[in-house]
């Protein structure tokens, strides 16, 4: 009785709109993000719905004929596995060389922001310059062969214009990125864990394998999305260092050159959605598995 | 104040440590290499095949200002990576405001479309994206590669700016607030000045970002919104038709303004408190 009486006299003076809104958090104050949703839905959103419409929309073949050219062609295939073989190993080197670097620079220690600033230059380097410089260092009459010659081996090793060129140039570029992930995440990690843990009679391998790793380990899956990203999108070494007509012909490039050289903008769009398709799928995979550890504080936050 | 040397790791360590500092050298090492053949090669005057070259000039700098017209393409990059900082500051720092204080229906999908872009390879969307820009009269020109630009950078402000905002004290605002500041005050006296170190660190990054990225800007540009970048790579894949060693001193002259950024930045930045706030051994 009196709960139907409350709710007329609440109907009778139902609060405005705005107030109603305000309670669940929608106000004027919202409007400060106008700028930047437009911004993605304009620039972003709108151009990559426009490409896969375009995708499904070739001269010839059907809704699904861009997609069909791309799967049943095995030059375009198998671009994919070259991509991922490129990318994959190398995220994971980067990632797993600079755990250890960055375990031991954790401490302070005279010189260490010199090491650090050595370590974030091949940032600056961009593509371009290593390319360049692999060309120069690792050809057959760079310096690299000529200490390689100088020690006894009988002939130059070919290790630009292959596998091995892009490689080198994904690990010179891709590295600095990971390693300062990796050290502001084992940074974050509240240091008196790891004492409390040697007081307890943990030598160093437990403290690594007990406190360390799990409080790293989605860090580590972070890190190794974000150099998997870089990797993945290689463009600019695959043609300077690679081979970009046969073992380096990446997904990027087989798109660059649909939409670009043979002026197939559907068969552009349909790879370019596959690259985006194949890097979300392995991004899935990992934060799926990421979302099975501990994410919580790691004690070094403030 | 301590007359004992405070305990830490010794540096005399174990087979461990030294593996990873040889491995740590020997990356430098190569790198070195990388970096230095190209330096050597762009002041050499002939080398083939020999450790140095057989002379040194400078005369290769002097030439590859002139046959790339190099002052255009340094003027135009500082174009447009000035205008994209200040543009995805002015869009990203009052979104990341609100993505820091408050929380609304659909937040988290708002989110993740700021983080979209980032996730993405550049090509990805850059190929659909030029392609409606060449549509719409944009691609070919500057304001084209500003705007391609600007894809990737307003999300990384957001991004880098929200848990910069976070941290400022909510009842400074409140404070401002009673005294009768109202929305714009607030940005402009209180929170102006407060995030400014925030700002900075994010424009500085957005400008390396910028003068690096290659992919976006190559899809886009038209022959005079070329920058330094895209203009070294077309010099190289064009190759034979330039001189080797002009090419080396373009590639020196990019990364030399690459690292005065770098270097800019990190007086700014600390890198490894970009993910988390460190909190610092105690001191004994």
């Amino acid at each position: 009785m009196t709960a139907t009486l409350e709710r007329g006299a609440r109907a009778a003076q139902t609060p405005a709109l705005r107030h109603r809104l305000a309670e669940r958090g929608v106000d004027r104050q919202l409007l400060l993000l106008a700028p930047a949703v437009l911004f993605v839905v304009l620039l972003f959103l709108y151009p990559f719905f426009y490409g896969l419409q375009l995708s499904f929309a070739p001269e010839e073949g059907g809704p699904l004929g861009s997609y069909a050219a791309f799967f049943s062609d095995p030059y375009q295939r198998n671009t994919i596995w070259i991509t991922l073989g490129l990318s994959l190993p190398a995220a994971l080197l980067n990632v797993l060389a600079s755990v250890p670097i960055a375990y031991r620079m954790r401490g302070s220690f005279r010189g260490k922001r010199l090491l650090t600033i050595v370590l974030v230059v091949p940032i600056t380097l961009g593509t371009v310059l290593t390319a360049q410089g692999l060309l120069n260092f690792l050809g057959p009459a760079g310096w690299f062969n000529k200490v390689l010659l100088s020690f006894g081996v009988d002939e130059p090793v070919q290790l630009v214009g292959n596998y091995w060129g892009v490689f080198f140039s994904l690990v010179i570029t891709g590295f600095p990125f990971a390693f300062l992930l990796i050290l502001s995440y084992l940074s974050g990690i509240d240091p008196t864990l790891e004492r409390a843990a040697a007081t307890l009679g943990a030598d160093w391998k437990a403290r690594f394998r007990y406190i360390t790793l799990p409080l790293l380990a989605p860090g580590l899956a972070t890190t190794f999305c974000l150099a998997f990203v870089l990797a993945f999108s290689v463009f600019p070494s695959a043609v300077l260092v690679g081979n970009p007509a046969g073992e380096t012909r990446v997904l990027a490039l087989a798109a660059y050159q649909a939409a670009y050289e043979q002026y197939d903008y559907s068969l552009a769009s349909a790879i370019a959605m596959v690259m985006g398709a194949v890097e979300l799928l392995v991004i899935a995979v990992v934060l799926l598995w990421r979302s099975r550890l501990y994410t919580g504080s790691t004690g070094g936050k403030g | 104040m301590a007359t004992v040397a405070p305990a830490r790791r010794p540096i005399v360590a174990s087979p461990g440590a030294w593996l990873v500092w040889g491995v740590v050298a020997f990356f430098l090492i190569n790198l070195a290499g990388v970096v230095g053949s190209v330096l050597v090669s762009s002041f050499g005057t002939q080398w083939f095949g020999t450790w140095l070259p057989d002379g040194f000039t400078t005369s290769w700098y002097a030439r590859a200002w002139q046959e790339f017209q190099l002052f255009d393409v340094v003027l135009v990059t500082l174009q447009i990576s000035l205008l994209v900082v200040v543009i995805s500051v002015l869009i990203g720092v009052p979104a990341a405001y609100v993505l820091a204080r408050r929380s609304f229906p659909g937040k988290q999908l708002v989110y993740f479309a700021f983080l979209l872009p980032i996730l993405m390879p550049p090509i990805t969307y850059g190929i659909p994206l030029a392609t409606v820009l060449y549509k719409y009269g944009f691609a070919g020109n500057m304001s084209g590669v500003v705007l391609a630009n600007l894809v990737p950078s307003v999300p990384f402000v957001i991004l880098t700016m929200t848990p910069f905002i976070e941290q400022i004290n909510p009842s400074i605002e409140s404070a401002a607030r009673m005294c009768g500041a109202g929305m714009r005050a607030l940005f402009l006296r209180v929170l102006g000045p407060l995030l400014v170190p925030g700002i900075l660190a994010a424009s500085i990054l957005v400008l390396v970002r910028t003068v690096g990225m290659f992919e976006l800007t190559f899809l886009t540009a038209g022959p005079d919104s070329q920058t330094l970048v895209v203009a070294l790579y077309y010099s190289m894949s064009a190759a034979g038709i330039r001189a080797q060693q002009s090419v080396d001193a373009m590639a020196v002259i990019y990364t030399g303004t690459m690292l005065v950024l770098l270097v800019i930045a990190l007086r700014y930045v600390n890198p490894t408190q970009l993910v988390a706030r460190v909190k610092e051994a105690p001191e004994p």
